[in-house]
């Protein structure tokens, strides 16, 4: 009555993490990465980056005056935007980004209720429509170290394997052979660092790794989607990705896949997106498998050279089937002495 | 990989902020002059009243009657006069009524030598039926009459006794304090308990964040030579939880919806056993209790032994009052405990602490829509599924939250304190639950 307090059902505190400090975490998470995107392909790749989040910023406070509410600041459409823009590449038409951000949100997102209603990646959603609508100008792809004006482009890593296998000679041994065959030769550490071609914030592997393990020890992501996806990506890649050079079993190159195309970038930000990700530790593992084996298939037997955005598209869909039959263990179901007789 | 045993599924690790009082040895508390004593501090029926405005009571009288076999009586705190009966609200949001007693005269034990009495030649009824007329009820917050819970039924016998002394609510200390203080009253206790039930084996369960406790206990129980194990077990919230200390101790799961007695168990809290000491040895009957007095807004944190019917204001006094403006006072630990709005709320026999948390010790944040985490599954004890029975919930599908294990739910909050989306799950939960009963009443009524 006199003394001010708040009332409230227990528990009466909480964990420090919430909806819109999680978002924010992944975003700085992501910071790096962007960073380096922008310094080895320019200023063209910045504009990219913050056109992306400035059409899916304001598509989210648009809708959100239809339902009249602001969730602007929870930072899930500040993530969104700022994954498109790191699956863009950097002399990608900016329309094409404003598409692929609306689509992401309005289409993937809004329709399905919001925030946690939709049932598949939106940034990956974005990416993969205007992928498919737009296809040349999403393959053109800006050498590094190219911050100029005149912008030279070349295919990426993954892009030349694709093309080189369909006329290799014979004594090519794996994909670092056929790259110095195709006269784009890279090294691992290249990979590794991101001085290749790419999408503006896949490259970096190193930068991506670094921010995925904070992400890991604070729990924001969740190690069963991280391990297991990786985990049977590179043990199919090693137990016959030597196949396509004709070689036997167990020789092939883990090491360059790992490093490759959007992959560090999937498994460790986009395939651990909460929303889109089974409940239970068990179906984590399943569903990190799945999108380990599709991006295997993928990379190998599809007709363009990355798998992972589709991969983990694909997933989502089963996440539902999964969840249902991952169900958490009731505790108490053993049976009553009278049951048991 | 901790050395300590656990329960397997689920359980949270909030920080535990106990160091704030842990150390600090239990210190009487002032006294209200006016105590405010509410006729039920327990599970079970209301006590009857006894006494009328104008009357005057000793400390230690009876002024509230056990209302059937599930009651505990209620004794004066204080000596005085009956200023009125009058109807307050419980922490709990129950409105019961409460003698308004104002403090006068003489105190009986306050400065006397305490005379306590060999118990080996008491029969069990009569230790019983002492318990009983003592008003004892369990005090780690449930506040179950303890004579029910310790005379079994006809063909039932008990295994397993577990002292509770996991004490996994954050701030909390004065379990701790206690098995420290007075480690060799609650050991006399726990004999006690141990002649009524005559168990095949005794356990006390402490948490491993209380070590000088395990240590304190084990060399008690081995000069004496008592047949008691004291078992440290991993930090993990709701440890205390009555069927998750069962299945850490004894590997044992208690079936849904069953009592431990199923599994051959019955529990008892640590501060439960040193009032059996108490009542049956000193002859006191529960009137104080101590009183973990914590959080940001206390200035100088105790451990209190406090008189039931002292207001929260008085303790707090006694702690130097607020360094700040508290945003929550809660009566029990931050996890299962509730708010008061009003600082002249009395302690009851169940109070195990008063919190005065800062906006930034609750964290507290809009709530948003369900991201599909998980988190509260892999956070609940009791292997359900909270977000997917909320949901239930929020649709009005009663039967099929009943369904999904509504009413294996534990309150233990571990849901709602893991959930980003600041869903309030345990909150949803109580709701649900209350459509139920009445659901099956109205069923029952047919």
């Amino acid at each position: 009555m006199k003394d001010k307090l708040l009332i409230s059902s227990s528990p009466q505190f909480h964990h420090p993490q919430s909806t819109s400090s999680i978002m924010w975490t992944v975003s700085l998470c992501l910071l790096p990465a962007g960073v380096w995107g922008v310094y080895i392909f320019g200023l063209r790749a910045l504009l990219v980056t913050l056109t992306a989040i400035a059409a899916a910023v304001a598509t989210e406070a648009l809708l959100g005056r239809v339902k009249n509410e602001n969730t602007i600041a929870d930072g899930s459409a500040f993530l969104t935007g700022l994954l498109i823009g790191f699956n863009m590449p950097p002399a990608v038409p900016i329309y094409v980004v404003v598409v692929a951000s609306v689509f992401a949100i309005a289409v993937v997102k809004w329709t399905f209720g919001g925030l946690g209603g939709n049932w598949m990646n939106p940034a990956l959603a974005g990416r993969v429509f205007v992928f498919f609508s737009w296809t040349g100008g999403m393959t053109t792809w800006t050498l590094p170290g190219n911050g100029s004006a005149d912008t030279v482009t070349g295919p990426t890593p993954l892009g030349s394997i694709k093309a080189g296998l369909m006329s290799m000679s014979a004594d090519i041994q794996g994909p670092m052979d056929l790259l110095a065959a195709e006269g784009v030769p890279v090294s691992y550490m290249d990979l590794f660092l991101g001085r290749v071609p790419g999408s503006i914030g896949e490259v970096s592997a190193l930068l991506l790794i670094a921010g995925g393990l904070f992400l890991l020890i604070r729990k924001i992501a969740n190690w069963e989607i991280v391990v297991s996806y990786l985990g049977s990506f590179a043990l199919l890649v090693w137990l016959f990705g030597g196949f396509r050079y004709g070689q036997g079993l167990f020789s092939g190159d883990v090491l360059f896949h790992l490093l490759s195309g959007g992959l560090m970038l999937g498994a460790l930000f986009m395939a651990t997106d909460m929303v889109s990700s089974p409940l239970t530790s068990k179906g984590m593992l399943i569903y990190g498998a799945g999108c380990g084996f599709m991006t295997y298939l993928l990379r190998f037997f599809g007709s363009v050279p990355e798998g992972v955005s589709l991969a983990i598209i694909f997933m989502n869909i089963f996440v539902p089937l999964i969840n249902r039959a991952f169900q958490p263990e009731k505790f108490g179901l053993v049976k009553t002495e009278e049951e048991a007789k | 990989m901790s050395r300590f045993k656990t329960f397997p599924k689920g359980g949270i690790h909030p920080t535990d902020h106990k160091e704030a009082t842990c150390h600090k040895e239990i210190q009487n508390a002032s006294l209200s002059s006016i105590a405010v004593v509410p006729l039920s501090q327990h599970i079970g029926a209301p006590c009857e009243c006894l006494v009328k405005k104008g009357d005057t009571v000793e400390e230690e009288q009876i002024i509230g009657k056990a209302g059937g076999f599930v009651s505990a009586n209620i004794h004066s705190p204080v000596p005085g006069e009956v200023k009125e009966i009058k109807q307050i609200f419980l922490p709990n949001g129950i409105a019961v009524d409460a003698v308004v007693i104002e403090m006068q005269g003489e105190f009986k034990r306050l400065g006397k030598e305490e005379t306590s009495s060999d118990w080996s030649g008491m029969s069990n009824e009569e230790i019983s039926a002492k318990i009983s007329e003592m008003g004892i009820v369990g005090q780690g917050g449930a506040t179950f009459p303890t004579h029910v819970k310790l005379s079994l039924p006809k063909g039932k016998t008990c295994d397993t006794f577990i002292i509770n002394a996991v004490e996994c609510e954050p701030y909390l200390t004065s379990d701790h304090r206690v098995m420290l203080e007075k480690g060799k009253e609650v050991l006399e206790g726990i004999r006690i308990i141990q002649r009524l039930l005559s168990p095949g084996k005794t356990v006390i369960g402490i948490e491993a964040n209380k070590m000088d406790a395990v240590e304190y206990l084990q060399s008690l129980v081995s000069s004496e030579g008592l047949d008691i194990d004291v078992m440290p077990l991993e930090v993990k919230y709701p440890q205390g939880a009555e069927k998750n200390l069962i299945k850490a101790v004894t590997g044992k799961e208690v079936p849904s919806g069953k009592l431990p007695l199923e599994v051959g168990v019955i529990n008892a809290n640590v501060g439960t056993c040193l009032s059996v000491y108490e009542a049956v040895v000193l002859n006191k009957p529960v009137i104080e209790r101590v009183v973990t007095v914590s959080g940001g807004a206390i200035k100088n944190p105790l451990n209190l032994k406090a008189r039931v019917g002292t207001s929260f204001r008085t303790l707090i006094e006694d702690c130097g009052g607020f360094s700040e403006e508290p945003v929550k006072v809660i009566a029990g630990g931050p996890m299962m405990g509730f708010t008061v709005y009003d600082l002249d709320t009395p302690v009851t026999k169940g109070t195990s602490g008063i919190l005065a948390l800062t906006a930034k010790e609750i964290k507290a944040a809009k709530p948003t829509n369900c991201l599909s985490c998980g988190r509260c599954i892999s956070a609940c004890p009791m292997g359900l599924n909270p977000t997917k029975i909320f949901k239930y919930i929020e649709f009005n599908l009663s039967d099929e939250a009943a369904a999904a294990g509504l009413m294996d739910c534990v309150e233990c909050g571990s849901c709602s304190f893991m959930c980003p989306a600041h869903i309030p799950l345990v909150q949803g939960f109580r709701g649900g639950k209350k459509v139920l009963r009445k659901n099956s009443m109205k069923k029952a009524g047919k």
